[in-house]
Formats: C-alpha cells, structure tokens, sequence
C-alpha cells in the first residue's frame, strides 16, 4: 500500500466504506508486531539433551511424575524422523543450534499478581492490542451491542506473564491458567487428559513438545457450565534463537461450553525460529468447544530472511455424544507452516467443523488442512477451507476424511478454494478421502482460479486503486471463514487478509 | 534405509525369475529400464503411492494362480465390430487367430525389423519420463523385461481400429506386454483393448499424439474373477491433438490402471475416463497424473465406481499445472456407489498449481443410491431391482459419455446391464 498516508488525507469515496480504507491504511506498517522488548532474559544452555529437559521441568516446578512423562518422551523422540512428505521446502533445522528455554529475569519469581508485573512486559502487551487488565474488550474491537469479556493468558516466551479474571473465573468453577500451573495445582486432572488426545509419540514435532513444552494455558469447564466469557491466549516469541514450545490442554465437561481464542506474534529477526505447539482439546457429552486462530508469526522478509518455522499438532476428541469443536484458524504469518487442526469424532452425534484461511506471500510456505476421524454414528463434519498464494509462495490444503466402518449414518462436506494472485506462486490441495460404509456421505469440491478480472474491473471502475480492490475480493472470497470466527478476532483477521497481500499485485 | 533396500531385493528377486532380453533395437532402452528398477526397487506398502493398493501380489516373483474364466458368463467385447484383431494367448501373440498386421501397418515387438527408428525414440522414454515426480518400479520392469506388443505407427486416418485381445488359457500365466503407438501430425487411430490376459497381467502403453493427431482408447478389463493387472499408459500430446481414453473394469481381484498424461502442445486436449463395477474380491485402482505444460489445454479425468460385498476402489488422480500453463482448463470427478456396508472407497484427488490464470477442480463423492430417486421411480411402477439398475447405470453415465463412438458406448453399456443383471441390481 503505498499511496496511503494519515487518515485525515483519505477522503471516504462513493461506493467504498470507510472500514476498507481504514483497513487498507492499517497495512501501511506491513508486519506490525516485529518490534523486539529489550529486556533481560534468563536462557536455559544451547542446545537440547536430558539435562535441558530436566532444567526445564524443574524451573516449572514440577513433580516427578512429570519429569518422568517429559524424558519417555525424549527419549523416545531420539528415535523418530523429522517427517518429509509436506509441500515445503526448507533447511536442514540443527535441534542443537537453539535455546529451549527463555524467560524474562523479572519473572524468576512469579508475581502474585497482575500488579506486580515487569511494566515492560505490561507494556508490551499493550503495545501488541491486548492489555494485560481486567478490562471489558479485546482493544480495538468495538461495535458490540454488549460489552463482552475476555479472559488472557499471556505467553512470553516460556512462561505465562499472567492471567486475567481468573477469580471472577473461578466463581463459576471454570479452571484458566498456565499449565504449569495446572501441573502443580491440578495434578489429577492434567494426569487424566494429558497425552490422551495427542499421545506422547504422536508425531516428531508433538514429541518434541512432550519433552521440553516450557508453559501454555490449561482450561477446564465443568459439567454444565457455560463459560461467562471468551478465554484467549496470547503467544509472543521474544528471545532470539530460542524455539517456543507451548502446550494447551482444553477440557469441556458434559454440557459445558467454551470459546477459546489464540493469537500470536514475533519480532522481525534475519534468522528463522522454532515454534512446535501441541493443542489438546477433550469435549465430553453434549459439551462445545469454539477454537479460534489468528496465526500470525513473524513471516519472513520478501527475500524469505527470517520468519518462523511453525509445526503444530492440534486436535480435539470429541468422545462424549452429541458433542461439538469447531476450529477457525487465520494463517498469515511464519514462514512455513505445517498445521493440521483435526477432530476425532468419537461420540455418536458429534460435530467437528474447520473453517480456515490461509494466506502466503512472499517466500512464505503453508502446508496446512484438517483431519476428520469419524468413528461414532451419525458424526458431522465440515470443512471449509480458503488458501489464497501471492509471490512466490506456495500454499498447501492437506486433508483427511475418514469414515470408519462403524460410523454410520455420518457426512462430510469439504470446500477447499484457492486463489492465486501472480504466475509465481503455487496452491495446491492433497485430500486423503476413506470411506468404509456406505449409509455415510462425503463430498469434496475443490476450485483453483485467479482474481476475477470482471469483479477486480467493477471495484477499480468504482474508483478503488487495484490493491484495494484486490482486498476486497479476496475478502468477499473469504467471507465464510470470515464469518465463523468471534467478533474480536474477526476484525483483525479482515485487515491481516489484506496485510499479508501487501505488494502482491502487479 | 531399511525400506528402501527392502525394495530393491524385492526388485532383485522378481528379475532373477525373469529371462531378460538381451541386445536388439531396443537393448539399450531396456538396459536403462533395468537401471531405474535396479535403482528404485519394486513399490511396498509403505509408499505414498500404495497407500491404498497392496502391490505384494503384483511384486512377488511367482504369479499367484487365477482360475480361468467360464466363457459363458461374458460375452466377449467389441464381436460386432470391424476392426484389425491382434489377438495374445497369455501373453504371447497368436498369429492364427490375429488378422493380417502387415496390411494394417502393426509391428509387432518381437519381431526385430531393421526399420523402427520411430519406436526407437518411444520405446521407454514416455515411460521414463513419467517417473518423476512419482516413481512406476512396475513399468520400469516392463520395459526392461518385456519382449512382446505391438508397435502402431499411423500416418492418415486409420481405416479400422486396431483391437488388441488378450486371452487368458493357463491358470499360472504371467504376462508382460509393452506396446507403442505414434500418432503422426493430423492421424487417427482408434485402439480397441480387452479380455483377461494371464493370470496376472503388466502392461505398458506408450502414445506420441503429435501436432493435430486424435487417438481414441477404449478398453474393457473383466472375465476372469481372480485375474491380478497392472496397466500404464504413458501418453505426450503435440499442439492442438485429442486423446480419449475409456476403460470399462468388472471383475479381478486387483487392478492398478495408472495413466500418465503429459500436455506439450498448446491447446490439447486429454480426457480419461473409467467405469468400475466390482462384487465381493475387488481391488480397483485408477491412478492418473495429468501434467499440464502448455497454454490453453483442456483434461477431464471422471471416474465411476459401483461397488458390492467387500469390494474396494480407489482414485488416486493429479492435475499438475506447471508454470507458464496459463489458461489451463483442468476438471477431475470420482465418484463411488457403494451398495452395501462392506464396501470400501479410498480417493486422493490432487491439485498442483502453479500458474494463476487457470480453472481447476475437482469433486468426490461417495454415498449409498439416493433413497428419493429410488423410491420416485417405484411409485411410478418400477420394479425395485429395475430401479436400481436404472440408478446405476445413471451414475456411470458420465463416465460412458466420454467414449465418442456410439457405436462402442452402446456396445459398454449394454456389457454393464448384463452385469447388474446377473449380480442382482
């Protein structure tokens, strides 16, 4: 976006609302969030072994039977190969040649509260639109009827900084803090649900977590009990050289419901960085869960410097009936991606729906889709998926629908669409299909085009530049994912779409 | 690597049971062949692209044994039409029961004539050329093992099409044919394949469509229930050239079809298109890899599969659009009727792009016959098992519309009544 400068110049033209300028006006800054804290950060050795694995643990405070959890499952990832077969392409990553634990000094004693945080960690959080008070919105969302809460838990690092509305949380019996926490003070029912949806030996990139996950957000939902607000993590890498390894456990409990956001965002360095996440989400009879995503890493510079190296393994086991999970996820960021939010539907009546957008620009390179397990009768699942390539990306729909042979009765729909923005760029779609009874319907439709050159001629005969008109296609070609997500994250996720096509066209 | 050794012993083993042929016109190919084999070992279970096929049958050095057909059960394909007959006994050409090839201008392979300089630049290059990105081990046998086929060379519009039938006499047979056809600029030919083989069967189909020519293929593969095939066609379209490739599948416990497509010539057009009907032990198999490397080419892959009392399909299809292939208009469909709860259908429809002013999709559906259309035709007086068949061959429709003779759609149609009819739908 280059023509565009204060607000007060842009005068508002027929036929163009004031949010697309505004929108178009936000990416005047390209990536926002790749300013750096300077603060002082206490690291764990280079390097990863046992005696990191034991480090970490320690500084966590943990008991021995989870210690215990964490070196089985390095040990075991000793034995695993870094999988090959995504669409991205990138170096050889040395395991060795990075920090695995980093923590702000001023956190070596964990504040009681939030009014004994590093002010410079308070003000980073500000700074990245999400206060660390106990405040009535999300900054920079307004517009609802409604003032609506959100509870944060914010990441720094490898340690939680701290956790708003936790007592008023605690009222009506909901458990929302960092695992670590959880680890110490909920040891029961971390035990119960730990590893059970994602196992230890999972996959190279989970295994890895299991071992050396340095902190992340644990919420429980007890039976019945809908949660009074929006719960949300926030993730932000600071340290240099130093990989993130967060971990999310999610109960719901029968008939509860929770909707649960995560954003992310990491300073702009010439070197890539680790990022290896595992999400757990376990949904009991008639119990929901909402999962939102705004993913947006540091990408990478236009000649592919720098960025993050995200692996993440995220998945919900919908085991009671009639339960439901449904995953948004906003993928602008990292310089690749390999992110596979599935649903294990489990329970007979259960629900799983993927709802996503997938932007990559520049160097960037996502491989990115869902898993439907389908394994209960008369299990439901949707998918809609939206992956739009500019530069010299390329962007990958990977999927799985299975149908077991005693889920009878179940459907699938699957809608992936790619847009392409320039012959230098690629969008591909790999789906795995597998049906084993034949009451159970699945359909899957797939569409590859370019930005239609009628609907770009009408925006741009309205007076919008070409940029902006490209925007509001692709907008309007994301409108169903769009729409799925909560209202804080949907604004944001309008101007990202537009961001991360920054300098795309022409 | 464990694997991959285990794939290259494998591959060892299954050539020590082999005669190689040595020296000829094609030595050379062949001796490449056997590189490439020697260098990728024969595919296992763990490979991407057998995920859903288990090749050990087609792999092991010894065919398993197939029972032969009775006769009675099927007619064969294509008796009323005019056409040239090449006919192989398990594999091994049958001069009494063929026509005249000399007239009709097919050579065969064995016969090692001085003047084939055409199929000497066809004969395992398509095929070696089709294994990257995804590796054959199977056709890269064939070419290096094979010393049977034919050798079709058209350079006007072929009077009659060519009919290459496959009979099927020893319970143990194991087969290896490996034909190439050239199309020359503006010819027309239409090859007509069918019948069981041996009991296992692995054909190699080598096609140059050059500038303006048409190649029609339609293929019926059945009769013998415990017949085991793996079949590649390796096709390189010119500018402006047409090829349509229909196969019909009934029976046999395993086929793997692979077609490997490649678009040269700007505005070609390639349609692939196959119907399979299978009842209790069937593995069917359609992997298909469209590579578009020219402007403004057209592919259609539609595939049908109906499928009863265990049977299993699978649809492996990709459309590749390379860079610069603008306008490309690709389209892909594969579908399954599954008849009953034992059923299997297991599909990875692939898209790889990289060109944006392109038209792509693809679609896949699986699903039981739609109760309403059922229960609207029998409230109009339909018996039940009518009704069904009416809503089979409704589906397979689409994928019979792609053979452009009437004549032979007709003749595939009627093939698959008389199979509903006699595996009660």
């Amino acid at each position: 976006m280059t023509a565009l400068e204060t607000e007060d110049q842009i005068e508002v033209r027929d036929g163009v609302d004031r949010e697309t300028i505004e929108t178009v006006q936000a990416m005047a800054g390209k990536y926002k969030y790749g300013w750096e804290t300077s603060i002082e950060t206490e690291y764990a050795p280079k390097g990863l072994n046992e005696d990191i694995v034991r480090l970490i643990s320690e500084k966590n405070g943990e008991p021995e039977w989870m210690l215990e959890w964490r070196l089985a499952a390095y040990r075991r990832w000793l034995q695993m190969e870094e999988p090959r077969w995504a669409m991205l392409n990138y170096p050889e990553i040395d395991y060795q040649d990075q920090y695995y634990y980093a923590k702000p000094k001023s956190m070596a004693v964990k504040p009681k509260s939030l009014d004994e945080v590093d002010p410079k960690l308070l003000a980073t959080y500000e700074k990245l639109g999400i206060p660390l008070k106990e405040q009535m919105l999300l900054a920079g969302v307004e517009g609802a009827d409604e003032p609506r809460k959100v509870a944060v838990d914010a990441v720094f690092d490898s340690v939680s900084v701290g956790t708003t509305f936790k007592e008023e949380l605690k009222k009506a019996g909901v458990i929302f803090c960092s695992i670590s926490e959880a680890i110490r003070e909920y040891p029961e029912l971390v035990k119960k649900y730990l590893g059970t949806v994602v196992p230890q030996s999972d996959n190279f990139f989970a295994t890895l977590n299991c071992a050396v996950f340095s902190d992340g957000s644990f919420v429980y939902i007890p039976e019945g009990v809908r949660c009074p607000m929006e719960l949300s993590t926030y993730f932000r890498i600071n340290a240099e050289n130093t990989g993130q390894f967060e971990r999310t456990l999610i109960i719901a409990d029968k008939g509860a419901y929770v909707s649960y956001l995560e954003g992310c965002t990491a300073p702009k360095r010439d070197t890539h960085q680790l990022h290896a996440a595992v999400v757990e989400i376990v949904v009991l009879d008639d119990a929901e869960v909402k999962y939102s995503t705004v993913q947006n890493w540091y990408p990478g510079d236009e000649e592919g410097r720098g960025g993050i190296y995200n692996f993440v393994t995220k998945r919900a086991d919908c085991r009671g009936a009639r339960s439901k999970v449904m995953w948004t996820q906003v993928e602008t960021g990292s310089a690749i991606t390999w992110k596979y939010p599935s649903c294990i539907l489990r329970g007979d009546d259960s629900q799983g729906e993927f709802y996503s957008i997938a932007i990559a620009n520049n160097a960037q390179q996502a491989d990115t889709g869902t898993k439907m397990v389908h394994l209960g009768k008369n299990t439901k699942s949707r998918i809609v998926s939206k992956g739009i390539s500019a530069g010299r990306a390329q962007n990958t729909y990977r999927g799985l629908v299975s149908m077991h042979p005693k889920a009878l009765n179940s459907r699938n729909y699957t809608q992936c669409d790619s847009l392409l923005i320039g012959d230098k760029c690629g969008a591909h779609t790999v789906p795995y299909i597998e049906v084993k009874n034949n009451s159970s319907r699945v359909e899957h439709e797939a569409t590859t085009s370019k930005v239609d050159d009628d609907q770009l001629f009408y925006c741009r005969s309205r007076g919008m530049d070409e940029e902006e008109a490209v925007a509001l296609v692709v907008n309007g070609f994301c409108k169903e994912v769009l729409q799925a997500l909560p209202m804080e994250f949907a604004m944001e996720a309008q101007s990202l779409v537009a961001i991360s096509l920054e300098g795309s066209v022409g | 690597m464990a694997v991959a050794e285990a794939k290259r012993d494998a591959a060892e083993a299954r050539l020590s049971a082999l005669a190689l042929p040595q020296g000829g016109w094609a030595g050379a190919a062949r001796a490449e062949a056997l590189a490439r084999l020697r260098a990728m070992g024969l595919p296992g279970r763990r490979d991407e692209y057998w995920r859903y096929t288990d090749p050990s049958s087609l792999v092991q050095a010894d065919a398993p044994k197939a029972s032969l057909f009775d006769p009675k059960d099927e007619p064969m394909a294509f008796t009323g039409f005019d056409r040239v007959k090449v006919v192989f006994v398990d594999g091994v050409f049958d001069p009494a029961q063929s026509d005249d090839l000399e007239a009709a201008g097919v050579e065969l392979l064995s016969r090692q004539t001085a003047d084939i300089h055409w199929a000497q630049s066809l004969y395992g290059v398509l095929e070696a050329r089709g294994q990257t990105p995804v590796q054959r081990p199977l056709a890269a046998l064939n070419s290096a093992a094979a010393t049977e086929g034919v050798l079709i060379r058209v350079t006007g519009r072929a009077v009659k099409p060519v009919s290459l039938i496959y009979l099927h006499k020893s319970e143990t047979s194991d087969a290896m044919l490996h034909h190439c056809v050239k199309l020359e600029e503006g010819a027309e030919l239409t090859l007509l394949e069918n019948g069981p083989a041996a009991a296992r069967f692995n054909k190699v189909l080598e096609v140059e469509v050059a500038d303006g020519a048409r190649f029609h293929h339609i293929r019926t593969q059945g009769r013998d229930h415990e017949r085991r095939a793996v079949t590649h066609i390796f096709a390189r379209l010119g500018r402006e050239s047409l090829f349509k490739s229909f196969t019909l599948t009934a029976n046999g416990v395993l086929t793997r079809n692979e077609a490997v497509i490649e678009l040269t010539g700007d505005d070609a057009v390639a349609h692939v298109a196959g119907a399979a009907v299978g009842d209790g032990d069937f593995h069917h198999d359609d992997t298909v890899f469209v590579t578009h490397a020219a402007e403004r080419c057209e592919s259609r892959q539609v595939f049908k599969k109906v499928l009863k009392n265990g049977a299993v399909g699978v649809f492996q299809g990709k459309i590749l659009v390379k860079p610069g292939a603008q306008k490309t208009d690709g389209y892909q469909i594969s579908q399954s009727l599954l008849l009953d709860d034992h059923s299997q259908f297991l599909a990875k429809p692939e898209l790889e792009i990289y060109a944006d002013d392109v038209k792509c999709s693809h679609g896949s559906t699986s699903g039981a016959i739609d109760e309403t259309a059922l229960y609207y035709l029998r409230s109009r007086g339909v018996p039940l098992r009518q009704a069904q068949s009416l809503l089979v061959l409704a589906f397979l429709a689409e994928a019979i519309q792609e053979i452009e003779d009437e004549g032979l759609a007709e003749d595939i149609r009627a093939r698959l009544e008389s199979w509903l009819a006699r595996h009660g739908q």
